[in-house]
């Protein structure tokens, strides 16, 4: 009877685990499936379908470091544009990227695809993420 | 053994074939045609005039002045674009990229990209947009001049360009035309899309073998 109860009551918390990893997972494909709809509909034509960029002129979305590195600050950079110089894979790029007309939760969507896609690995950007990050924008 | 006769004789015959195919291609040539009767040592012959790209002058990213006689004896493409333009130039320069490549070696070809901004681009603007994009030499040429200029040449190669609209953006075709040695159109091609690209670069060789423009100075 004590086997029994010990042995159910470890197989809910198993079950109860590996739902909340299917809601993170969830959560995520969702997000990463929508931000590469934002993706090929706002970032391809400048970016590349490989996030590979053009040339000289406009950066690459393959640097895992700088994205890493910025996490918190690619939602202003999205919202607001980007402008000056920047370095990413050791080479200097200084053209402007307009300001996304992007809702926060489009934004979060984008990152999450960006940041999970062309070689990047940095999990979900949720939508309340974005807001703190855009709360803090210079 | 009688059967393998009978098979290599197949191959041959579809080699062949295959092989008159590709020497007697030719491009089709585009836009407007008319026929013109001249008397020819006292005979009476129609001919037809093909429509050509007339006179022009513009300036490259070097500051160099280019008319239609930099481009004689040339087979080259066209576009249209802006160094600023955030929507389908990006698309079309990266596709692009490789027909330069291609051919850069090659002293009978050109690109002509000519901006529609010429207020933002000007040559020195056209110079680092060059420069940045990796094309050296005078095999690319990015043309700086004067708006009318540009929108008037614009519908010589039946390129539709508008002047800023509401949002202030500029629209305009991505297309690539490809002109011959005689200044006629012989292929147009979306630049945004990178199969009709690799097709305007199968073309360029046709045209590049066809007998007049081997014979045309």
């Amino acid at each position: 009877m004590k086997i029994w109860l010990i042995v159910s009551a470890f197989v809910a918390m198993l079950v109860i685990a590996s739902s909340c990893q299917n809601e993170g997972q969830i959560e995520f494909n969702r997000f990463y499936s929508n931000g590469s709809v934002v993706y090929q509909a706002h970032c391809q034509n400048c970016h590349g379908a490989k996030g590979e960029g053009l040339q000289g002129l406009i950066p690459s979305l393959i640097d895992s470091i700088y994205l890493k590195n910025n996490k918190n600050t690619l939602a202003c950079q999205l919202n607001n544009g980007l402008k000056g110089k920047i370095m990413i894979l050791n080479k200097e790029f200084e053209g402007e990227m307009p300001a996304s007309k992007l809702s926060p939760l489009e934004i979060a969507q984008v990152l999450t695809y960006v940041t999970n896609s062309f070689g990047n690995k940095l999990g979900t950007i949720n939508t309340d993420q974005v807001n703190a990050d855009l709360a803090k924008c210079k | 053994m009688k059967n393998t006769g009978y098979i290599i004789a197949l191959i041959l015959l579809g080699c062949g074939c295959k092989f008159n195919d590709s020497t007697t291609k030719t491009l089709p040539i585009y836009g407007n045609k008319e026929p013109v009767t001249k008397t020819v040592n006292g005979k009476q012959v129609t001919d037809t005039v093909y429509q050509t790209i007339p006179a022009f002058k513009f300036v490259n990213q070097y500051g160099d002045t280019i008319t239609e006689k930099s481009l004689d004896g040339k087979i080259y493409v066209a576009d249209f674009f802006f160094t600023t333009c955030p929507t389908i130039c990006p698309v079309m320069h990266r596709n692009m990229l490789p027909v330069y490549n291609e051919f850069k070696n090659n002293p009978d070809f050109r690109i002509l990209s000519h901006s529609i901004d010429p207020k933002y681009d000007t040559v020195p603007v056209l110079k680092k947009y060059a420069d940045k994009m990796g094309i050296a030499g005078n095999t690319w040429w990015l043309l700086h001049g004067n708006k009318d200029a540009t929108y008037t040449i614009a519908k010589s190669y039946l390129v539709a360009v508008q002047e800023k609209n509401a949002q202030e953006n500029y629209t305009h075709d991505g297309f690539f035309i490809l002109i011959d040695k005689q200044k006629r159109i012989r292929g147009t091609y979306q630049g945004t899309d990178p199969a009709e690209v690799e097709k305007m670069t199968a073309d360029i060789k046709i045209l590049m073998a066809e007998p007049d423009q081997k014979a045309a100075k």
